[in-house]
C-alpha cells in the first residue's frame, strides 16, 4: 500500500500570522477595523467600508448558526483518504463573519445553533463544531 | 458606443476530446487554433489579437513564434477560470470595436490526464483560490465539488430543490451528448442512474460533476464589417457582459453563498442585445455541476430565485425541449474545456451547422461562463 501523504499545512503570510498564532493558541481570531470597528474575515489589507489599514485582532466566541454543510465522500486530496466521509460545516458566527470547520455530531440542518473549538491534530488544528441546542 | 453586433465569431475549432491525450496542453491549444483559423478562412498570420485561455497555456509570444504573426496588435490574459472564455468575447469585442485589431484568436488547451495535478490540487495554482488554499484546504475543503456543495445544499433547504432536479440536468446533457460524435460520454443514462451514482460531496453525486478531460478549443472573433466576406454565415455578438460576486475570492465569506456574478451581468447583456428571455432559442450554460445550471437560470431571470429546479423539471433542456440547453453535451457529458466548447457549439447552432443536435431555426442563443468562485460571463449571439 502506498504511503498516505501528509495533510497540506497552511503557509501564513505577514498579514495572516496573527490568525495562525491564534489557532496555535486555540483561539479563533478575526480582523476588526482599527478605525471603524467593522469585522472582516479572511484576513485582508483594507477595511472595505472605510479603507483603513489599521487592524485590531479580536477573539471570536466560536458560537453561531449553521449556514450550510456538505459531507465529503471523495478524497480530492490523498491526505484525506482515510478520513472520508467527513462533514464540513459553514457557520455564521455571532460576530458576523463565517467560519469553516469540521462537524462533530449527528444530523445537522441550516440554522442550528453550534459552537466550535480548535482540536489539535498532529500537524495543526481543526476547528470542530458541535450542536449547542442539546 | 454600444458593443452590440460590432464583432462576429468567424471561426470555431475543437480537437478530439479524450481522457488520455498524448499532446501537451499547448499543442492541443495550437491544434484547435489552426482549425478555428482555417474555419474562418484566414491564414494564421492574419491573426492580430490573441487571448490565450487556461492555467497551462501559451502566451502571446508563443503564438507569434509558432504562427509567424508579423504584427500582433492586441493580447490579454483573463484569469477567471471557466468564466474566461465568455469574458474573452467581451474583451475581443471591445478591442475590435475600438479599432485596435480585426481578428482575435481565443484559444484553450488542457491535458489533465498527463498531469499529476487533479482537481483537488490544480485549483490551488489559481490566484483567486489563495483563501481556499490557506484557510480551507487543511480542513478538507480541497476541490470545487466540496466548495460548491454547500451552495447546493442551502438551495435545497431554502427552496425545496431536489436531487431529481439535478438528475434532470444530468440526463438532459447526456441526451445531447449522444447526438455529438465528439462527446466523451457515449452511454445513455436515466434519472435512477444519476441517483445511484456514487456520492462525491453531498449532495453532489458523480453524475452531478463535470468531466476531467483533455482537449483544445478555439474561436476567432472578427470585425463585423469583415464578417460578411468570410466563409460562414456571421454569428454576431449582440450582447455581452461580465460580473463578479461579492467576496469574489471566498465563497464561504460571501453574504449569500449562492449568489453569482452572472446575476449582475445578465441584465446588461439582454439590454445590449435588445432581446428578452423568450427570444432565446438555444442556451449553452456553464455546467461544472448540475446545480450550477439551475442556479444560473435563476440568476439570468429565466425564473424567480428558488424556482430553478421546477424550471428545468419539465424536460425543457432536453433535445426537442422548449429551451434546448448544452446541445453538445456540456462539461457534464461532452468535455471540460473551461466552456470554450459552449461558445463553439452556440456558433454551430446559429450557423445551422450543428448536425444531429441542430435546434430547428435557431436564430438567437446565449452562452454563459462561470469562474471558479462564481465570476460570470454571458454572451447573447444572433445569426446574421
Amino acid at each position: 500500500m502506498s504511503e498516505i501523504p501528509a495533510k497540506p499545512v497552511p503557509t501564513p503570510t505577514a498579514m495572516s500570522q496573527p490568525y495562525w498564532d491564534g489557532v496555535a493558541n486555540g483561539e479563533l481570531r478575526l480582523q476588526s477595523c482599527g478605525a471603524c470597528g467593522t469585522p472582516r474575515h479572511y484576513p485582508r489589507l483594507l477595511c472595505d467600508r472605510c479603507y483603513s489599514d489599521d487592524v485590531k485582532w479580536v477573539t471570536a466566541s466560536g458560537k453561531g448558526k449553521i449556514h450550510s454543510w456538505t459531507v465529503a465522500h471523495h478524497p480530492y486530496h490523498p491526505a484525506f483518504v482515510t478520513e472520508v466521509p467527513y462533514t464540513l460545516v459553514l457557520v455564521d458566527l455571532v460576530e458576523g463573519p463565517r467560519a469553516l470547520g469540521r462537524w462533530n455530531g449527528d444530523d445537522l440542518k441550516i440554522g442550528d445553533a453550534v459552537e466550535g473549538k480548535f482540536v489539535a491534530r498532529e500537524d495543526g488544528s481543526d476547528l470542530v463544531f458541535s450542536s449547542t441546542s442539546g | 458606443m454600444s458593443l452590440s453586433d460590432k464583432a462576429s465569431v468567424s471561426g470555431v475549432g475543437e480537437t478530439v476530446y479524450t481522457r488520455k491525450a498524448v499532446k501537451s496542453a499547448f499543442e492541443l491549444q495550437l491544434e484547435a487554433s489552426l482549425i478555428a483559423i482555417r474555419d474562418a478562412g484566414l491564414d494564421p498570420k492574419e491573426i492580430d489579437g490573441v487571448i490565450p485561455i487556461g492555467l497551462v497555456t501559451g502566451i502571446a509570444e508563443d503564438f507569434i513564434d509558432n504562427f509567424g504573426i508579423p504584427d500582433l496588435r492586441f493580447s490579454a490574459l483573463i484569469p477567471h477560470g471557466g468564466a474566461s472564455p465568455a469574458m474573452a468575447l467581451q474583451c475581443a469585442a471591445l478591442a475590435i470595436a475600438g479599432g485596435v485589431c480585426k481578428h482575435v484568436l481565443i484559444a484553450f488547451g488542457r491535458n489533465v490526464s498527463a498531469a499529476s495535478a487533479k482537481a483537488g490540487a490544480r485549483i490551488h495554482q489559481m490566484p483567486q483560490f489563495h483563501y481556499v488554499t490557506e484557510f480551507e484546504l487543511a480542513t478538507g475543503m480541497a476541490a470545487p465539488a466540496q466548495i460548491y456543495a454547500p451552495m447546493a445544499r442551502r438551495h435545497m433547504e431554502l427552496y425545496g430543490t431536489t436531487i431529481k432536479h439535478f438528475a434532470e440536468v444530468s440526463v438532459a446533457m447526456r441526451e445531447h451528448a449522444l447526438l455529438n460524435d465528439n462527446a466523451i460520454m457515449k452511454k445513455p443514462i436515466t434519472i435512477e442512474d444519476h441517483h445511484n451514482s456514487r456520492m462525491i460531496a453531498d449532495p453532489f453525486r458523480l453524475f452531478d460533476c463535470s468531466l476531467e478531460s483533455d482537449g483544445g478549443a478555439a474561436v476567432v472573433v472578427s470585425a463585423a464589417e469583415r464578417a460578411t466576406d468570410m466563409p460562414h454565415r456571421p454569428v454576431y455578438i449582440s450582447g455581452v457582459a461580465t460580473g463578479h460576486p461579492d467576496s469574489p475570492a471566498s465563497i464561504s465569506q460571501r453574504p449569500d453563498i449562492a449568489s453569482l456574478g452572472l446575476g449582475k451581468a445578465a441584465g446588461r447583456a439582454f439590454e445590449m442585445a435588445g432581446v428578452t428571455h423568450a427570444d432565446i432559442d438555444v442556451a449553452e450554460i456553464y455546467d461544472c455541476f448540475t446545480y450550477a445550471v439551475i442556479k444560473q437560470f435563476e440568476e439570468m431571470g429565466f425564473c424567480a430565485a428558488g424556482e430553478g429546479g421546477p424550471f428545468v423539471a419539465d424536460g425543457k433542456l432536453r433535445p426537442g425541449g422548449a429551451l434546448p440547453t448544452n446541445t453538445h453535451g456540456g462539461l457534464l457529458s461532452q468535455a471540460h474545456v473551461w466552456g470554450l466548447n459552449h461558445i463553439v457549439e452556440l456558433v454551430r447552432q446559429l450557423r445551422g451547422d450543428a448536425g444531429r443536435a441542430q435546434v430547428s431555426n435557431a436564430e438567437i442563443g446565449l452562452v454563459t461562463g462561470y469562474g471558479d468562485m462564481g465570476d460570470g460571463g454571458i454572451a447573447i449571439m444572433r445569426r446574421g
